[in-house]
């Protein structure tokens, strides 16, 4: 595969990586949020609510330069990055780590909690006729159950990510192997002419765009048929 | 109804007000990033000298480069390089004839800190994380960065502590954030602040920036076009580009 440079490797290893970590976190940190969101009622949930869905309104710039001081020695991302010695947490992959999880936080947590709503009261209570504890219950019947929200949510989330474009490249400093994406490489081949580079990204984006949506599809049809 | 209604008020108004807009005359100008500041002042003088007004659009100089050969409905282009504008001219996207050296661009190198930058040693002693530049392919002033540390034989040991702006107004950010604590900037962009440290770098370490202005091929019969870049070259102008840090060109 030569005809593709070493850099557009890169690029791809640090783009899948940056989506992986991105979904893992955000599993974890989403679910217990969903949970929350999908059991309570209220204007702290509707509250609660709006805040997780903000990112699909937010331009990116908005959520860019935020994170931009927020990351840097004037903020809380300067304190953190002071305990390992450095000065901010922009153009690293920690800084960019960050900026996903909150740019990507509704694709993961709507679609799980959606499944936890969908499932209702009613599996929870038997359970605890059943003398589950509710903790056992949560990892027993309603993660089971809730399966095709995170299978749904962690394909969106993935997929969010490897597109994510603004906020990369505010915080980036498009540096090769650590902040330098997929979508900023394009751009990066776009504004430097090179066309056959910008076109090999670009096309396979397109693609895996179109399949990542094959796939959400065939998740909710497979289960939407087992459904009881 | 009532759409139909707001569609053919719009309609009116468009008639009514479209000609005299036309009259008063409007140049889409493409500006390199570094020109910021002078092309916004440059703008209102020429507004208030012709009263034609002038669009500006600030980018990378690549970034222009491409989206002109895309059709993009610039007039003028003021870029921070000679390089694009002559091949403009050659691929009949800009006026053969038109194209002249409006500033030469003055590379700096810049901290917030007022102690950290001293002259070419700050760079050897690289007790700094993060270097600031623009990206060198697409913006003048980051080849000029980049031919600096080469001169000084310290780009290798530089290179892993760069970080690269999209153009040089990002290059700038990255330091007034303090997410760099040093960068290689235009002196454009600092030389109407006293806050600091910074070293401008001697022409002997780069090749001088031609920053060369060219009217496009879809700019040819616009008068306001034609006129801001007449501007330009004008004593007014002149004054405001010279307060910015740049040099001029002898002749003219």
């Amino acid at each position: 595969m030569d005809w593709l440079s070493s850099e557009i490797w890169i690029a791809i290893r640090l783009t899948f990586t940056l989506a992986f970590v991105t979904t893992v976190l955000l599993l974890v940190v989403g679910t217990p949020l969903a949970w929350k969101l999908a059991r309570s009622r209220g204007r702290w949930t509707d509250i609660a609510t709006a805040v997780v869905a903000m990112p699909l309104v937010l331009p990116p710039t908005v959520l860019g330069f935020y994170l931009l001081l927020a990351l840097g020695p004037g903020g809380p991302g300067g304190w953190i990055a002071g305990l390992w010695g450095a000065r901010t947490l922009a153009f690293t992959f920690e800084g960019l780590v960050i900026g996903s999880v909150v740019y990507s936080l509704p694709f993961v947590v709507q679609p799980i909690r959606n499944a936890f709503e969908a499932m209702g009261e009613r599996p929870m209570e038997v359970a605890a006729t059943l003398r589950a504890s509710p903790t056992r219950a949560f990892w027993t019947v309603a993660l089971p159950l809730a399966r095709p929200g995170f299978l749904t949510g962690a394909v969106l989330g993935f997929a969010h990510t490897v597109g994510e474009f603004g906020i990369v490249l505010m915080l980036g400093g498009n540096i090769p192997g650590t902040t330098r994406t997929l979508s900023v490489a394009i751009y990066d081949y776009v504004e430097t002419s090179q066309w056959r580079e910008a076109n090999i990204l670009a096309g396979g984006m397109a693609a895996f765009a179109f399949l990542v949506i094959l796939a959400t599809m065939a998740i909710d049809k497979r289960f939407r048929r087992s459904a009881p | 109804m009532t759409g139909w209604r707001i569609l053919a008020a719009a309609l009116v108004a468009i008639a009514i007000l479209g000609p005299s807009a036309a009259r008063a005359g409007k140049a889409h100008i493409a500006v390199a990033a570094n020109f910021t500041e002078p092309a916004k002042e440059i703008g209102a003088a020429f507004k208030a000298a012709t009263g034609h007004e002038a669009v500006l659009s600030f980018g990378s100089s690549g970034q222009f480069y491409t989206q002109i050969r895309q059709e993009a409905p610039f007039e003028a282009f003021l870029s921070a390089d000679d390089e694009r504008p002559k091949k403009l001219v050659e691929e009949g996207l800009a006026i053969a004839g038109s194209r002249f050296t409006y500033a030469l661009g003055k590379l700096v190198l810049w901290s917030r800190d007022p102690g950290l930058v001293k002259g070419e040693e700050t760079l050897r002693a690289a007790r700094f994380d993060k270097l600031s530049i623009c990206n060198p392919v697409a913006a003048p002033y980051g080849a000029a960065a980049v031919e600096t540390m080469k001169s000084l034989s310290l780009y290798d040991a530089l290179k892993p502590k760069f970080v690269e702006g999209a153009n040089i107004s990002q290059a700038f950010q990255f330091v007034a954030t303090g997410n760099a604590e040093i960068g290689f900037v235009a002196l454009s962009q600092v030389a109407n602040d006293a806050k600091g440290s910074r070293w401008v770098v001697p022409q002997e370490l780069y090749s001088p920036i031609l920053q060369d202005a060219t009217l496009l091929r879809k700019g040819a019969d616009n008068p306001a076009a034609i006129a801001f870049l007449a501007f330009l070259r004008g004593p007014q102008a002149r004054a405001i580009i010279i307060r910015y840090g740049y040099d001029l060109r002898e002749k003219e």
